[in-house]
């Protein structure tokens, strides 16, 4: 298999080496407290995402079934979800949730408010082992 | 005009369900000892959450939970002497969920016992419940079975009153894991009333409890937990035979302290993951349970259900009534002197969907 480094990756790196902006140096402390940083606030609105505040159109929210995202298994997937009859990842089955239970329409894939709401169940899932396509 | 919609869907419901059978009728007749004057069932539901949406909408789901298990228990035959109602008919207490459970369990046949779950109280703690039912702790006799309901939902004073309105309040409640929740407990006032209750009861006379939630402590961070469960536990200890049965957990619990037998319910809305499957915190499952099986979402009942429940042995034994699953029955098992699953006890015995993670 061939992988093509894009053209727009390269012209983005030299680029930063002209402007004089850090490139794959080793990474600092602050460089470290800003990515926690940023998880941790998408775990923070995943969290009131999941607790009602998401927009669900009959009120009932995620939590109501999954107190602290119990139940989700975030570390099994992608895995083969008989009801879909294909291997699925994580987000879709957060979809069939919003469109059944909640009878609310579905998100973007990558809309910021399933990465947040993923963010939310994978954190209080942590320490858990992968276990990649286990029922 | 709902009410006459509710009646039509718990006849078409009934028939259908008669037609195909699934209701273990022999099992009922079993547990009724020709002999023994003694012997009765009664059946046992909790758990339903009605939602109000807005105006005249309430979440479809969770009503259907409710109209189905009524609809099974209507075809129980012999009849069950009455029913119990666990508590939490309501979600956020609102008197719009209040009177659209009631509704729909008017269509119950037989009297109903009710238990009040902390989703019906803490909007206005619990005013408009006791305006329908009545009180909220009391006790009668039946057939040489003393029955005693308690509301074991209560909290500490300062929890009650540190929000900003009852809305406020009963959100916060009504949220499981809320990292700012309040344990339940009985209470003082209520533990005094009990005690002078058991006073004038024969220690050698059944005696079964009812609480919403368990009195025992399972875990605290969902609130499966009763605050003063001991100081009850020690109220109950005189008696021969004590059986505990609570609502709250949405999942099939079990457990023997001592004298006392304790049996959970399945709850009509939606089941609860065990709290084992929560992996930042400890919690203390009965090592006695065998735990439901894993639910199927794309079934919408799934994991959960009502129950009946004959008190032949002068213990209850609990036949657990599971839509889109395998029925379970936990009878108390006199050599063990515990209640046992009579088919999946034996740790071989077990099938895959019991195991949780």
């Amino acid at each position: 298999m061939k992988i093509k480094t894009p053209t727009c990756l390269l012209l983005a790196a030299s680029t930063a080496v002209l402007a004089g902006v850090a490139s794959a140096d080793p990474f600092t402390q602050a460089d470290l407290e800003r990515w926690k940083a940023e998880y941790m606030a998408s775990v923070e609105k995943g969290e009131k995402l999941f607790h009602g505040g998401l927009k669900s159109k009959n009120t009932v929210s995620c939590d109501q079934c999954h107190p602290n995202a119990t139940n989700i298994h975030p570390e099994t997937y992608p895995k083969f979800q008989q009801q879909l009859g294909k291997v699925a990842v994580l987000g879709e089955m957060i979809n069939w949730c919003i469109m059944n239970p909640l009878e609310s329409d579905p998100l973007a894939l990558d809309a910021a408010d399933m990465v947040d709401l993923q963010s939310y169940i994978h954190w209080e899932r942590r320490g858990v082992p992968l276990a990649p396509g286990k029922h | 005009m709902s009410k006459s919609i509710n009646r039509r869907e718990f006849l078409k419901r009934g028939s259908a369900l008669l037609a195909a059978g699934s209701l273990p009728l022999s099992l009922v007749e079993v547990a009724f000892g020709k002999n023994d004057p003694e012997n009765f069932t009664f059946a046992y539901l909790s758990d339903s959450h009605i939602t109000h949406i807005k105006g005249k909408e309430f979440v479809r789901n969770w009503d259907r939970g409710l109209i189905r298990a009524i609809a099974e228990t209507n075809l129980l035959d012999p009849r069950p002497d009455f029913v119990f109602y666990g508590g939490d008919i309501a979600q956020l207490g609102k008197p719009e969920e209040i009177d659209h459970g009631l509704e729909i369990l008017s269509g119950l046949r037989g009297d109903v016992h009710y238990v009040m779950g902390e989703h019906d109280y803490y909007l206005d703690l619990g005013d408009y419940w006791r305006k329908q039912l009545g009180p909220d702790h009391y006790s009668f006799d039946h057939k040489g079975v003393h029955f005693v309901v308690l509301n074991s939902i209560l909290t500490y004073d300062d929890w009650v009153n540190k929000w900003g309105g009852p809305m406020e309040r009963m959100q916060q409640m009504a949220r499981l894991d809320n990292p700012q929740g309040s344990p339940f407990m009985v209470g003082e006032a209520q533990r005094q009333w009990l005690k002078q209750d058991l006073e004038k009861v024969d220690k050698n006379t059944p005696v079964v409890v009812l609480s919403h939630s368990p009195l025992q402590k399972i875990y605290k961070g969902w609130n499966f937990w009763t605050d003063d469960a001991e100081q009850v536990q020690a109220l109950l200890k005189p008696f021969r035979k004590v059986s505990v049965l609570y609502g709250h957990v949405h999942q099939i619990q079990y457990n023997q302290i001592g004298n006392i037998s304790f049996n959970s319910a399945m709850a009509t809305a939606w089941p609860w993951p065990y709290p084992s499957s929560y992996k930042q915190a400890a919690s203390y499952l009965p090592k006695l349970t065998v735990e439901m099986n894993r639910a199927d979402p794309f079934f919408e009942r799934d994991a959960t259900g009502w129950q009946f429940i004959n008190m032949h042995t002068g213990n209850v034994d609990v036949h657990y009534l599971l839509p889109d699953n395998q029925n379970r029955v936990v009878a108390f098992d006199r050599k063990a002197g515990h209640p046992a699953d009579t088919k999946f006890q034996p740790v071989a015995d077990r099938i895959p969907p019991q195991t949780h993670y």
